[in-house]
């Protein structure tokens, strides 16, 4: 499997890279890790007549803390943040989806930034983004602007960036104290990719009653999306056994749910239940 | 339009004008003649294409050639020589870690990179490591004793 023809620059600085794409508009498309977009263009799923390559822009990879916020460069590897200790104690659901992409060989390689810019309905990080309330920068020929978690993903491989924006970083809020998260998944056994993945992060208050949660459901709809109804269950209430799996029942309420050969329609509902219960009782302990 | 790179393979570094379509895999088989690196699914899941590019373990049927501009690429052909085998090639050999040897380059690759990471890896920590790369033959048992014997061995 070899991809169609395609013209390829590799600019080192992001000003570049955005004016590349203004020019190019409709033909460009950008090249992060290329674990989505190479194994699309094999299949010639996607045929861009340019690659803009932004793998070899300098401090475009980083993960840091500024400002109240967890700052991660779109171009960080799954690995970087899989490994990273810093990040295990202070917002542990990222290094938990993480170490959950793919393999080692995909997470090694593949891109935060590419993989939300991508939008895959299976992929884990969309879940996480959401659960953790997560901004998203877009820089471009115009200015940088930034675009909440909830409004990012549009529909199936659909996100709110423009053309001609590039997602620079991801911006999370410093989990508070007594903040517990977990991402737990149903992941197809051929290709790794969530057929349910739940990520969840909530708040107890003094008493430990659950004070404010955030629940992100990707593999189920065309799109990942925050389960609010599981969230109103769940905000105010004491979290034993029966008022957790009370509030997971409420997973997929007004989502029209994706069936395949793998798992129907009825059976991603059901498993979106499961996990989400078992999810948040991991985020509970 | 082709592009002019330059790759560093096993120490020795190679100055190419490739198409910028040409994947990794194919630059090291085709051009450059190192054959030992092979092909398998084409679709990023067996891990048979695996090559260590900068220090990490990397699947080569999904990566441009052109993005190995600069790098430096580590192939099966040059982790260890006849005479003097890396300790997970010798650690195959011992425990018999193949049978059709398709899969081998990749998960020698694999495993090299796990016990750079983890230097004396448990049983699951070597089947977690090994999640990349599939064997349709050995059932993996003979695989993560290859792996352990090499850990033991590299101490």
């Amino acid at each position: 499997m070899i991809p169609a023809q395609f013209d390829y620059i590799a600019p080192t600085t992001l000003d570049e890279a955005v004016a590349l794409l203004s020019q190019h508009a409709d033909d460009a498309k950008v090249l992060a890790g290329g674990h989505s977009l190479i194994p699309a263009m094999k299949l010639r799923l996607a045929q861009p007549q340019l690659l803009v390559d932004i793998g070899r822009i300098k401090g475009l990879s980083y993960i840091r803390e500024e400002g109240g916020q967890i700052r991660i460069g779109a171009m960080t590897t799954h690995y970087q943040i899989e490994s990273s200790a810093r990040l295990r104690e202070i917002c542990p659901l990222l290094p938990e989806a993480a170490g959950q992409i793919g393999d080692v060989q995909v997470r090694n390689k593949g891109t935060i930034g590419g993989s939300l810019a991508h939008s895959d309905p299976a992929a884990d990080w969309p879940a996480a983004a959401l659960a953790l309330d997560a901004e998203l920068r877009a820089v471009s020929s115009k200015g940088e602007r930034g675009i909440k978690a909830a409004d990012f993903f549009v529909d199936l491989f659909t996100t709110a960036l423009e053309q001609g924006e590039i997602l620079s970083e991801i911006r999370i809020p410093i989990p508070k104290a007594r903040t517990g998260q977990a991402y737990l998944k149903a992941a197809q056994p051929a290709s790794g990719f969530a057929v349910v993945g739940v990520a969840v992060s909530l708040v107890r208050d003094a008493a430990g009653k659950c004070e404010a949660a955030a629940v992100g459901i990707t593999g189920v709809a065309s799109k990942a999306y925050r389960a609010a109804a599981v969230e109103k269950a769940l905000a105010g209430a004491s979290l034993d056994e029966k008022m957790i799996a009370a509030a997971a029942a409420h997973a997929t309420d007004g989502i029209d749910a994706n069936g395949d050969l793998y798992a129907s329609a009825q059976y991603r509902k059901h498993l979106a239940a499961v996990y989400a219960r078992r999810a948040i009782t991991a985020a509970s302990r | 339009m082709k592009k002019a790179i330059s790759v560093t393979v096993n120490g020795v570094v190679h100055h190419q004008d490739v198409e910028p379509r040409l994947l990794l895999v194919h630059l090291l088989r085709d051009v450059l003649n190192l054959t030992g690196t092979h092909i398998g699914c084409e679709t990023s899941i067996c891990g048979a294409c695996t090559v260590i590019i900068d220090g990490q373990a990397v699947k080569s049927c999904t990566i441009l050639a052109v993005q190995a501009d600069g790098a430096s690429v580590t192939t099966i052909e040059g982790l260890g020589t006849e005479a003097n085998l890396h300790p997970v090639q010798e650690g195959f050999w011992e425990h018999h870690g193949l049978q059709c040897g398709y899969c081998t380059p990749g998960m020698i690759m694999a495993g090299a990179q796990l016990l750079d990471r983890i230097s004396s890896p448990t049983a699951d920590q070597i089947r977690h490591g090994l999640e990349g790369n599939l064997c349709r033959c050995t059932g993996y048992q003979n695989i993560v004793e290859a792996i352990q014997y090499a850990a033991s061995k590299a101490k």
